[in-house]
């Protein structure tokens, strides 16, 4: 039992920052119904921002944790979302009319790129941040066996159900969250309102670009590695917990990321740890198979 | 033009200055922290940084410099295309020699070994480019005919080298029995994975595959009785000349044939090997297309919806396509286990799939010229650039990009139609004439 609420507690966490990633995929899959491969490479860029931002403060002397944090989830938020809408300039833009499968071949190539310009530019070798938030709660034992929270693990999932919050927010209440959810019912449409299609585009993958550097900060702050191969397995299960939660969809988003948490999660602590990303690329498998809208997912009508 | 004449807007070089100086301060922003500084590990294992300003100012000054000449020479084009760079006379006289083009690439590749008896490394070179055409051939028919993005065929590579390997060795029968096998092996495993995913829609599929690549690697990594896990298997073995070893003793080959020993034969033989897997492919795949199935694969491609419509059965459509792409696969895996006698999960990492992937993408979707040339001018590439080979994947990665965006239907684009008109319409005159008087303006 104690072992039980333990992993739980893990799983939450761990899925947490998957949710992050898939809002990513989610939010640019509902608007122009492409799945963006390059979004966990972005995230692992993000990661790699946060890292070398944080060794920059250090070096010139800025020590107090907190303050060092916040301005590292600043820079890593902006230089990341740099990034995105980089990406989506560059590689997707220009195929908006292409064929049915170029911008998923661009993403393949954008994917490739990334991961090959931070190992050039970073090294291959993993990088290790000793850990900078320390200290826990010991909720209750039994048995021999301590259930722990620790203060990180808070802090991901506070910072995470903050991010949610406020993102919610901004796509049910403000102008840009309108023009988005007009883009993901009908683009063409939009346009013809006189919404300004492609920087609603631009805009959320900025938005996505940014929530998955906090989603890389956060991973850097838990494990205390990152290497430039992080973003393809991260990417795949936050992809799969996109879908697993219904593509397009928010809540769906965090929904599967935890899902997703806690079933690589308990799979390692009470199966076998070496299958655990076979656990969750056979999660793939089987939702899109028997539940291809997801959770919270509307069907998807195929039109002529 | 006319634009740069109105007196109101500023001189056309201000306006470029302007934009390069956009791009130059977003490329700042970019590099600033993944180029500008570099991490190591320190002598006590914690990291330290150094600082590279110097690279960073190279990248933002060249980004500032093309992105100026790009905004005064293409001011009006959001893309830069190809076609106005290059003269229509030179793509004229390209698509003529492209006719040609197949029959002296073929040549070429019968005469390599007589051109490079002497130097293995060419020898090697020209397998590594067979096999990878080989599986372009096999992938080809998956995603240029039926239009399926698979991104995990690299997991039927894997299970025809792995089905050899185990059979060859544990049950010593010869190349030319496993070879079969492995084939039917993975189009097996075509489709086991085609039954259930093949209902998805194309990018859903191709994430799917993936996972079923991975999942594939993994179990190969982890299934340490069966496949030796991390380590392979080695010893795997090599293959005779129907029934005669290569080996200096007085059963082989040399000796058969009366020839000196040596070592050369046998790569000159897998050489040989491989191109006529290839070639096989190539010619098998050239038959299908006219088949009822392979038509039905190039209208699956172009238009789901339709084809449903017309009666087509989308499922078993495409499983075939997925069965025979991966029987390839597992032609081109057994070869490759026979030739390097050692594999191990390494080899069949997402990274395979993504080259095979790019040379499919390169060479235009569908077109088995392309196939080869794009595989040629890759591998070759990789080869030429050694000294380079920690930037050759972000080259390759960069080409991805650039092929999809300025030439998506690929480098070699003449891609001959499956169906065409044998005769060309002929249209009187008299109607020519009528048309011709009755719209006068």
């Amino acid at each position: 039992m104690e072992y039980f609420v333990q992993q739980l507690i893990n799983g939450i966490t761990l899925g947490s920052i998957y949710g992050l990633i898939a809002i990513g995929y989610t939010m640019v899959y509902g608007i122009i119904g492409m799945i963006n491969f390059a979004h966990g490479d972005i995230f692992m860029v993000g990661a790699f921002i946060a890292l070398i931002t944080f060794l920059v403060l250090v070096a010139i002397g800025i020590t107090a944790v907190p303050l060092a944090l916040l301005i590292v989830l600043i820079v890593a938020m902006a230089l990341t979302a740099l990034y995105g809408w980089t990406v989506e300039r560059i590689a997707y833009r220009p195929l908006r009319h292409s064929f049915r499968l170029a911008p998923l071949i661009s993403a393949i190539g954008i994917s490739i790129v990334l991961q090959n310009y931070v190992q050039v530019a970073q090294g291959a070798r993993v990088k290790p941040l000793p850990p900078l938030i320390h200290g826990g709660y010991t909720l209750f034992e039994g048995n021999d066996f301590a259930v722990r929270l620790s203060n990180i693990q808070v802090i991901v999932v506070v910072t995470t159900l903050f991010l949610m919050v406020g993102f919610s927010f901004l796509v049910a209440r403000t102008r840009l969250g309108r023009n988005m959810r007009a883009c993901e019912q009908d683009l063409k449409m939009a346009a013809l309102l006189g919404i300004d299609v492609d920087r609603t585009i631009s805009l959320t993958f900025v938005i996505g670009a940014a929530l998955a550097a906090v989603a890389g900060l956060m991973f850097l702050l838990y494990y205390g590695v990152v290497d430039f191969f992080i973003g393809f397995l991260a990417g795949v299960k936050a992809f799969t917990a996109a879908v697993l939660g219904g593509i397009g969809s928010l809540p769906g988003a965090m929904l599967g990321g935890i899902l997703i948490g806690l079933i690589e999660t308990m799979w390692s602590a009470y199966f076998s740890i070496e299958y655990k990303d076979v656990a969750a690329f056979g999660v793939l498998i089987v939702v899109l198979i028997f539940l291809p809208t997801g959770i919270l997912g509307r069907p998807e009508v195929e039109k002529v | 033009m006319l634009r740069d004449n109105e007196p109101s807007k500023p001189p056309a070089f201000v306006a470029a200055a302007k934009e390069a100086a956009l791009s130059a301060l977003v490329a700042f922003g970019l590099f600033v922290t993944l180029i500008g500084v570099r991490t190591d590990q320190g002598p006590t294992g914690a990291l330290v940084i150094a600082t590279r300003f110097g690279p960073l100012a190279a990248i933002v000054a060249a980004v500032f410099v093309a992105a100026f000449i790009r905004a005064l020479v293409f001011r009006d084009a959001t893309v830069i295309s190809l076609g106005r760079l290059v003269p229509p006379r030179v793509t004229a006289v390209v698509s003529g020699l492209a006719g040609y083009a197949a029959i002296a690439f073929l040549v070429v590749a019968l005469v390599v070994p007589v051109l490079a008896y002497t130097n293995r490394y060419y020898l090697d070179l020209a397998i590594l480019i067979a096999t990878y055409t080989m599986l372009g051939f096999g992938l080809n028919i998956v995603v240029g005919l039926a239009g399926l993005l698979d991104l995990g065929y690299v997991a039927f590579y894997a299970v025809g080298a792995y089905s050899y390997a185990l059979i060859a060795q544990n049950f010593g029968l010869s190349f030319w029995i496993c070879l079969p096998l492995a084939g039917i092996l993975a189009a097996f495993a075509g489709l086991l994975l085609g039954f259930p995913v093949l209902r998805l829609r194309g990018d859903y599929l191709a994430i799917v595959t993936l996972g079923f690549g991975e999942i594939i690697r993994l179990i190969l990594l982890n299934w340490q009785d069966l496949t030796g896990g991390p380590n392979g298997i080695s010893g795997i073995p090599r293959p005779s000349f129907f029934g005669l070893p290569f080996t200096a003793g007085e059963n082989g080959f040399a000796a058969t044939f009366g020839l000196k020993y040596s070592a050369t034969h046998r790569v000159v033989f897998l050489y040989y090997l491989i191109l006529a897997l290839a070639l096989a492919t190539n010619w098998f795949t050239l038959r299908l297309r006219r088949l009822p199935i392979g038509r039905a694969w190039e209208a699956l491609r172009e238009d789901e919806i339709a084809c449903r419509a017309l009666g087509v059965n989308t499922t078993t459509t495409k499983l075939t396509a997925f069965a025979l792409g991966a029987m390839f696969g597992g032609f081109a895996g057994a070869f490759f286990a026979t030739r390097q006698g050692f594999i191990s999960p390494e080899s069949f990492a997402f990274g395979e799939s993504a080259l095979v992937l790019a040379i499919v993408v390169l060479g235009g979707m569908g077109s088995q010229l392309g196939v080869a040339v794009a595989a040629t001018v890759m591998l070759g590439g990789f080869e030429l650039f050694r000294e380079f080979a920690q930037y050759r994947m972000l080259v390759f990665g960069a080409a991805m990009v650039a092929i999809v965006i300025y030439r998506p239907r690929g480098l070699v684009s003449t891609r001959t139609p499956s169906v065409f008109l044998t005769e060309g319409k002929v249209i009187p005159a008299a109607i020519v004439q009528a048309a011709r008087t009755e719209t006068p303006a």
